[in-house]
């Protein structure tokens, strides 16, 4: 070996072992984009949090196909990212591909589970907090009939809209619930067109609440009630500042604690599945400046009565992942 | 209530068809001066955020509308000199305007506003507002006119009767005019336009740059009048589907009108019943979202017939061989 081989090994040696002391932690969005307003936000802002508060910094990547999943992820990995945090249940097949190959990275994925030594999977009881807004909508209501926009007919949307027809019917038993579902494709998550023309077949149909979980097409949806001056609900993050006075309450789903505690966890997390419910924590529904006025006191309580009866094991809401099938419906 | 669920789709339809409407006619002119233009997607992607951005930025629309009439007559422009001037392939310059479209929106709109390739959502004045038809309040009430012109015709933005308008002004410009006669000459025999001593050139170029226009207008009414913002991607496929439809009306504006119809009504449809149950057989959502492409394809294979395009179209014209 010559001598600049020799140094040239030294200098990748030293490159490679500086990488591992940061072990800057890592965040892949998903294709819904880091600014969709909802989920990969909620992720982002979390991010941001641990980075304001520790100082530290994060790499960060966007994709642009699905076809960029597993190469992105490898590329983290490489990079010497720990932990790498992954959003999306699409990118569970992602994950059980890439991650036995680097058994010293750990990885977090959000909102599915994969069953390796060194994942955590994040799971949020959707359900359970689509149970509360369900209810507020249904105490809002005033036609009988409230509504539902879903991006893509999968098993977390249908859990999503099952919650929601379970809280609504809780409520109210001889409510209606229209349960609608934007396209099948990814462009589904991307198309307020469409969203929007959704929402306003629905409210053609009666419907005086919408609650839209369907990420960047839920904003053509938020405005499309707007217009029509009903309510809708956010869905994620906390969407009632976009729309003040028309967007009733947002089903906040705790991404952004999520990510932060991943992160703060640092390389070598505790691995396994992580149950984001009612009791944990993990999900709610949104109160602030936006819609306090739109919230009564009665049904408030209401809200809050059932909160704990979930928490308290004394109300269970069906999930609708359990067995592909729903009460409500 | 039936008759409620068929005017509330039939209006959902009006507003659907009226960016395909403008597109259709757009290619439908193109093509007639025998320039083929598969990159109204594009023009009406770029149109669409310039008018989002524009009417963003000054608070009003209308400065947003001329401003994606402007930049898409741009684009226009710009396939017209690849592939009139320079005698490129019409095909190629088409999917160079749709790619690039897809990634310099993105791009700008990230640069410019910092929402992730989107524009801020449009309020006020910087939406288009819904115009009321003389008399539609005190028709309501009268039967069948009254939900017809109330309920279907009436509370649209100003484009949608615009892109209404401009079918009757495409045929009349086209069959009525000598400017038509040479524009259609000039896609089936260009030689014989150029023998006459009239400029082919310049004919397609005007044929471009009326496309140009109506592909802004159409990414305009998708941005500020159907929704309320530009995000990426936000035409989704409906270039293509305008593209069909030209097919489908064998480059005729009144059979244009009704084949857009029909694909803004299938949208509609689709929209509005997502779950129908035919003969005791549950159509899943999947299914009814399919069906819009599905009955493309079965048209363009078996009912239209023998569409044959201008026969001049897609070749540059070379004056001497």
């Amino acid at each position: 070996m010559t001598r600049s081989h020799k140094f040239a090994g030294a200098a990748s040696l030293l490159a490679l072992s500086a990488g591992m002391a940061h072990a800057d932690p890592a965040l892949m969005f998903d294709l819904g984009g880091k600014f969709d307003k909802s989920f990969n936000e909620a992720a982002y802002n979390g991010a941001e949090r641990w980075r304001e508060e520790t100082g530290g910094s994060y790499r960060e990547i966007e994709m642009q196909a699905a076809a960029q999943r597993v190469q992105f992820a490898r590329r983290l990995a490489e990079a010497g990212s720990n932990p790498v945090v992954v959003m999306g249940f699409q990118n569970a097949p992602t994950l059980e591909e890439v991650a036995p190959d680097y058994p010293d990275t750990s990885f977090v994925l959000i909102d599915a589970v994969v069953d390796l030594p060194n994942v955590r999977s994040v799971i949020f009881a959707e359900h359970e907090g689509s149970y509360l807004v369900g209810m507020l909508a249904a105490m809002a209501n005033e036609t009988g009939t409230v509504s539902f926009v879903g991006g893509m007919e999968i098993p977390l949307i249908a859990a999503f809209a099952c919650g929601y027809a379970q809280g609504a019917k809780a409520v109210n038993p001889d409510i209606n619930v229209i349960v609608n579902y934007t396209g099948d494709t990814p462009a589904a998550w991307n198309d307020p067109v469409r969203g929007g023309e959704i929402a306003r077949a629905q409210i053609s149909q009666g419907s005086d609440v919408v609650f839209a979980a369907a990420g960047g097409t839920g904003l053509g949806v938020l405005q499309a009630a707007e217009d029509a001056g009903v309510f809708s609900i956010g869905v994620d993050s906390n969407q009632n500042y976009l729309h003040p006075g028309s967007v009733l309450t947002s089903m906040l789903k705790l991404v952004d604690q999520a990510v932060y505690d991943a992160f703060t966890d640092g390389p070598g997390l505790e691995t396994g599945v992580v149950q984001m419910n009612l009791a944990a924590g993990g999900v709610g529904y949104a109160l602030d400046e936006h819609n306090e006025h739109l919230i009564s006191d009665e049904m408030q309580e209401a809200v809050e009565a059932a909160k704990a009866a979930i928490i308290a094991g004394e109300l269970s809401v069906h999930d609708y992942r359990e067995d592909s099938a729903c009460p409500a419906f | 209530m039936d008759m409620m669920v068929l005017v509330q789709v039939l209006e959902s339809t009006m507003r659907l068809a009226t960016p395909l409407l403008f597109a259709c006619l757009a290619g439908l002119i193109s093509e007639r001066a025998g320039v083929f233009d598969i990159g109204l997607e594009g023009k009406m992607l770029v149109a669409a955020f310039m008018a989002a951005s524009i009417a963003f930025v000054s608070g009003n629309v209308w400065i947003g509308v001329v401003a994606a009439v402007g930049v898409s007559v741009l684009m226009s422009l710009m396939h017209g000199l690849a592939s009139i001037t320079f005698r490129g392939n019409q095909l190629i310059s088409g999917v160079a305007i749709n790619f690039l479209a897809a990634g310099i929106t993105v791009v700008i709109a990230q640069n410019w506003f910092r929402q992730g390739g989107r524009t801020p959502s449009l309020s006020g004045n910087a939406r288009m507002a819904r115009i009321d038809l003389p008399f539609a309040e005190a028709l309501r009430d009268v039967p069948v006119i009254g939900p017809i012109y109330h309920g279907i015709l009436s509370g649209h933005a100003l484009l949608v009767y615009v892109a209404l308008l401009c079918v009757p002004l495409t045929w009349f410009m086209l069959f009525r005019t000598r400017f038509g006669l040479r524009l259609r000459a000039v896609g089936e025999n260009p030689a014989a336009v150029d023998t006459a001593g009239v400029s082919v050139v310049g004919l397609r170029y005007a044929a471009v740059a009326i496309c140009g226009v109506l592909c802004g207008l159409a990414g305009a009414y998708l941005s500020t009048g159907l929704s309320a913002g530009f995000v990426k991607d936000m035409t989704a496929g409906r270039g293509f589907i305008a593209l069909a439809a030209m097919i489908f009306a064998k480059w005729r504006p009144w059979h244009a009108l009704g084949a857009v119809f029909l694909f803004g009504l299938l949208e509609a449809v689709a929209n509005r019943f997502q779950n129908i149950d035919i003969l005791g057989v549950n159509l899943p959502v999947q299914a009814m979202q399919a069906l819009p492409y599905i009955l493309t394809v079965v048209i363009l294979a078996g009912f239209v017939g023998k569409a044959i395009p201008p026969r001049a179209g897609g070749a540059a014209y070379v004056k001497e061989h």
